[in-house]
């Protein structure tokens, strides 16, 4: 009797934790005049129109703001992974002077809030000519490929510290330098910590917003959040179906990603504590 | 310093301590090696653009002029923050409230949900990935677009409450509703720390409960005297995190107010107003001495956490000592 009023109790929350969620997909196939009127979560008449309307709504087609997000989270994940792993080896195995330092000031920087550094920051990459031009990406990835994103750092740290140290020991024993060990012993046995790292920062960066914003100023380098944020301007009834349909759109990968990798998502915020 | 090419070393068995000292030189070198990118990173990415900052909050820069031309203003801009700029106050108080009644919100709602899960045995996996769902999605640009249309006069949540007879308003465009309408997209999120929450409560013996029943403690005395000591390192890391996270909501306050933190400053939110002053003012010389507040003050909020965390942050392993 108490389970099932447990279940119960659980099946109501979980409506109204799901219900955004599907009013967004159902209202992405409604007709403007229908957005209006009906609440429910199934289309009357059944629009799929919204999807080629918000693709073409500007200038550029909604694929290039995919393909330049998407751009930007590949190579984010690929200049988190290594650089982040390199730090965490240096900083989770290797012995050298002042490690317990370097340490303290990388724990000291997980709870800086990014905001703070984002206007000289934005001088820095400007004298050096990174913003605007050609192609503006500069200032949203070269952080990532020199381990500025201390979580990762930490996540993998914690994880190295699980391998056990028998393992670097008789490789040193045989006469490996700590690049081989790192080579033939960290590396391949950091792969969950690695694939982690990889998801985490895909998703981020894919849902990330405020550098983007100060950043990308051409519409055609614009990143799809970026982009989705024109919808908020133009408040005509009919761009409501687009605008929805665009945003669903954007969302799909995380989705993906989600249903892929659920297990490891979960476990990855319990182990380090991540964000989502 | 003179040098002594010939220094007098006491004759001892050279092959091993040598071996060791070329050792530990070749682990520093490869220590620095591994360490040079983030080492790179930590100088040219954080620290100098922070002493730049610094630097910058006592001028009036503006990124119409270069750096050197920034004339020096002293205290100025810190004097204007506090006593002659009234939207800094709107965003402080804001801000403030925001992060005062959204975390505690959804922290209770995140630990309530993990207490059913807990105690429900089927299809836990399931509803843990479900309530976790949005803390995935939550912070992008595209659910705070449906969330900003779900609670617009024509939105979808007037329509249910016209389906009681209650007459619904234009929540995110009234200066009464539109904070709590972001507060609810935050507390919304509360999957990430949910699932933290039930790691904690399968950590805790569950002797100390069957001790407890057979003393005959009911399930409110449980939850109080057994699961909220248990779990309060959880509770506190999640505190901790929460809040740090809270103060920094922007993207949200962004896609709802339109880029404004209208209506009337409702929604200024800090960040959202040093994004206005740095890059649509172009004030950046002030927006840099907010930027250094907000530092400052994040701090402090830490260091007040983490000392009051010791009168109610229980560690069975510390008490056994």
């Amino acid at each position: 009797m108490r389970s099932k009023v447990r279940l119960l109790a659980l099946i109501v929350i979980l409506a109204f934790v799901l219900y955004p969620l599907l009013w967004m997909v159902g209202t992405s196939l409604k007709s403007p005049e229908e957005i209006a009127s009906n609440i429910g979560l199934i289309p009357r008449s059944w629009t799929p129109g919204n999807f080629a309307a918000g693709w073409s709504k500007f200038d550029i087609a909604f694929g290039r703001f995919f393909l330049n997000s998407a751009m930007v989270a590949g190579l984010t994940v690929v200049g988190n992974t290594i650089s982040c792993l390199l730090a965490a080896y240096a900083l989770g195995r290797l012995r050298f002077r002042l490690r317990g330092m370097w340490f303290a000031i990388m724990i000291g920087t997980l709870l800086l809030p990014g905001h703070v550094l984002i206007i000289p920051q934005y001088i820095l990459f400007r004298t050096l000519g990174w913003v605007g031009g050609d192609w503006p990406y500069l200032p949203l990835l070269v952080p990532h490929f020199l381990a500025t994103e201390a979580f990762f750092v930490f996540l993998m740290v914690q994880f190295m510290r699980g391998i056990p140290r028998e393992l670097d020991e008789a490789a040193v024993i045989d006469g490996a330098s700590p690049y081989s060990v790192f080579r033939h012993v960290i590396l391949p046995l950091s792969r969950p910590a690695l694939v982690t790292t990889a998801i985490f920062s895909f998703i981020w960066t894919w849902n990330d917003f405020f550098r983007q914003l100060v950043y990308l100023s051409d519409l055609k380098d614009y990143t799809a959040p970026v982009a989705l944020t024109l919808f908020i301007d133009s408040t005509s009834e009919s761009s409501v179906g687009p605008m929805f349909a665009m945003s669903l759109l954007s969302l799909v990968p995380v989705f993906l990603f989600f249903v892929a990798f659920q297990r490891l998502l979960v476990e990855g915020i319990n182990t380090s504590g991540l964000k989502g | 310093m003179p040098v002594r090419p010939t220094a007098p070393r006491p004759p001892v068995p050279a092959a091993p301590r040598r071996g060791r000292a070329a050792r530990r030189r070749r682990e520093d070198l490869a220590g620095y090696i591994f360490l040079s990118p983030w080492l790179l990173g930590l100088l040219g990415i954080t620290a100098i653009p922070m002493l730049i900052s610094l630097y910058l909050s006592f001028t009036d820069y503006s990124p119409l002029i270069s750096v050197t031309e920034a004339n020096w203003v002293g205290l100025d801009n810190y004097r204007r923050m506090f006593t002659a700029d009234p939207s800094y106050w709107h965003a402080v108080r804001v801000t403030v409230t925001f992060a005062l009644i959204a975390v505690p919100l959804k922290l209770a709602s995140a630990l309530g949900v993990a207490l059913l899960l807990n105690k429900a045995l089927r299809g836990i996996a399931l509803f843990r990935g479900l309530f976790y769902l949005p803390s995935l999605l939550g912070g992008s640009v595209a659910l705070a677009i449906v969330w900003r249309s779900m609670f617009n006069r024509e939105g979808a949540f007037n329509s249910l409450l016209s389906l009681f007879g209650v007459a619904g308003k234009p929540w995110v465009n009234d200066p009464t509703w539109a904070l709590p309408t972001l507060m609810l997209l935050a507390i919304w999120q509360f999957g990430a720390p949910m699932v933290i929450f039930l790691a904690g409560l399968k950590q805790v013996p569950t002797e100390l409960y069957e001790a407890a029943s057979v003393d005959g403690a009911g399930a409110w005395r449980q939850f109080r005297h057994i699961t909220l000591p248990m779990l309060s390192p959880v509770i506190f890391f999640n505190l901790v995190l929460e809040t740090i996270h809270g103060f920094q909501g922007f993207t949200s306050a962004f896609v709802l107010s339109g880029g404004t933190g209208g209506p009337v400053d409702s929604t200024l939110m800090y960040t959202l107003d040093l994004y206005i002053k740095g890059f649509v003012e172009l004030d950046m010389g002030y927006a840099s001495a907010m930027a250094w507040v907000f530092l400052v003050v994040v701090g402090l909020i830490t260091v007040v956490l983490f000392s009051t965390g010791r009168f109610w942050v229980h560690y069975s392993d510390s008490a056994e000592k």
